[in-house]
């Protein structure tokens, strides 16, 4: 099967991994990702915060691209672009005029926009994942982290549960790995604010972290670049503001999947983390469960 | 308007509701304070109002303690308030209508180094139709002359391979200074007013003609 790919800026640096582990899950699952010509920045939240025009005319541009090369349905891995993105085709559906001349609005309105979650769980399947998923990953405890814009706000997500979604953890549990339970899995992790007010951002990743510690997770499941990032970055600063060695990976959920399905760590991109990933990655395959001796 | 128990009187611009309801698209008036909003908002307890405050306050027509509030800047559209809110209001749809109201109005805001990045990152979106964290985090250093502040952190990316000089660039970039203009040309200045740096806010030069 066919699906356009909008990577967005983030999976091009920050989140390489991402893009990464995305193409090869996607491959190895028989999906064919053909990424837009020439797409453009859909203007984050700069844009939507500044100018609603420019973040639908940012963010339609991309779905007339899309629709005049005949993608009709597109992944876009990044939470932040997929919220947008489908909100710019609603706008656009309901009339609005931010394209520039050459651009069909009511075509960009009608192509479909998808997150990795809902693909691999509804594009690919529950039954496609555990054929295809050869490695034992049951010592991954992952605690899945949606965010805010996987699922909301759920008049433009359209997606699974806004207070209490399960879709990454059907995802997850279907590829063998063990999903905790917890409650902070759509708190917002402070988003851009890292950059502009960087103490609130690491209250809430210390918020987050902790709580996914406390539920026995020994790492986090993401879906949004962003998320990585804070989550990732600022962990060494939440680990000393809740006084707690967290250590806590935060893979990509494709990372994850890819693992499973018996893909290179490294190609998957799992060397690039801050938190290393690689020796959870490396006892992953080993460990029983409820980590008996862990050898070494 | 004088609050009960305070000394401090408020001009009340009784045309604020009306104007935010048009732009937004929301009912303003349909709030009635049951502070749900606040209650699961993550910033909360850094804003200097919460954000059923920031309704209240758009209905009673206080244009310049919501325009220069810190809450319409910290506030990262999360939309768990827009999710929750019982009358259906979209607040975080409100609070991007007062940003936007903010900046026209010339009020001081209440935290300057967050539209002053938001314009940042719209000038690189403009010049090259892509963002790259690179220079981005470079420029806003330099802007906030605070340049040292996640330089380890940038370093550590950088030897991860998350973090790249150069990016591709959009082919159809007049399409997007195209976007751009509709839009009205939001990131004209990357340098605020204020900060000491000198130049008009809003102002004439053209940014292709300004240094890199």
């Amino acid at each position: 099967m066919k699906l356009g790919y909008y990577p967005g800026c983030s999976l091009h640096a920050t989140a390489k991994e991402f893009d990464l582990s995305t193409r090869a899950v996607c491959e190895a699952l028989g999906l064919e990702l053909v990424e837009i010509e020439d797409w453009n920045c859909r203007g984050a939240t700069a844009a939507h915060a500044l100018s609603d025009e420019l973040a639908v005319g940012l963010a339609g541009r991309n779905l007339a691209l899309a629709a005049q090369q005949g993608l009709e349905a597109l992944l876009a891995p990044c939470a932040a672009c997929f919220g947008r993105l489908k909100y710019a085709a609603k706008a656009l559906a309901a009339g609005a005029e931010a394209l520039p001349h050459g651009l069909d609005s009511q075509a960009a309105a009608r192509v479909k926009v998808h997150n990795i979650l809902d693909v691999l769980l509804n594009v690919a399947g529950v039954e496609r994942l555990k054929e295809r998923a050869s490695k034992p990953i049951s010592g991954l405890r992952p605690a899945a982290y949606y965010g805010c814009l996987l699922v909301r706000p759920p008049d433009v997500a359209e997606f699974d549960d806004p207070e209490n979604p399960t879709s990454m953890e059907q995802i997850l549990s279907a590829v063998g790995a063990e999903p905790v339970e917890w409650h902070h899995k759509v708190e917002c992790c402070g988003a851009s604010l890292a950059v502009t007010n960087t103490p609130s951002v690491v209250r809430l990743v210390a918020e987050i972290l902790a709580h996914a510690k406390s539920a026995g997770a020994n790492c986090v499941a993401v879906a949004c670049p962003l998320c990585q990032t804070n989550l990732d970055t600022r962990q060494a600063a939440a680990g000393r503001r809740v006084e707690e060695r967290l250590e806590l990976p935060i893979l990509y959920i494709s990372e994850l999947v890819g693992l499973a399905l018996g893909i290179d760590p490294v190609n998957l991109g799992l060397a690039r983390h801050i938190v290393d990933a690689m020796p959870l990655t490396r006892t992953a395959f080993i460990q029983p469960r409820e980590g008996a001796t862990a050898g070494g | 308007m004088r609050f009960p128990g305070s000394d401090r009187s408020f001009d009340a611009d009784l045309g604020l509701a009306d104007d935010v309801a048009a732009r937004s698209g929301e009912n303003i008036a349909a709030c009635y304070q049951c502070a749900k909003c606040t209650a699961g908002c993550p910033l909360a307890p850094e804003m200097d109002l919460t954000p059923n405050q920031v309704m209240r306050c758009v209905q009673l027509g206080l244009r310049d303690i919501v325009l220069g509030s810190s809450t319409i800047w910290l506030c990262t559209t999360c939309t768990t308030c827009t999710t929750r809110c019982p009358r259906d209001i979209d607040l975080a749809r409100v609070m991007d209508t007062l940003r936007a109201m903010a900046l026209e109005s010339g009020v001081q805001p209440g935290q300057p180094q967050i539209p002053l990045f938001y314009r940042i990152f719209l000038y690189l979106v403009r010049r090259t139709g892509r963002a790259n964290e690179l220079p981005l985090m470079a420029a806003y250093g330099l802007a906030t002359r605070n340049p040292f502040k996640d330089l380890l952190l940038g370093q550590k990316m950088f030897l991860k391979g998350k973090l790249k000089p150069f990016s591709p660039r959009v082919g159809d970039r007049e399409q997007v200074r195209r976007i751009f203009e509709r839009a009205e040309g939001h990131c004209e200045d990357p340098v605020p007013a204020r900060g000491g740096r000198g130049g008009d806010r809003g102002g004439e030069s053209e940014p292709e003609s300004r240094q890199q």
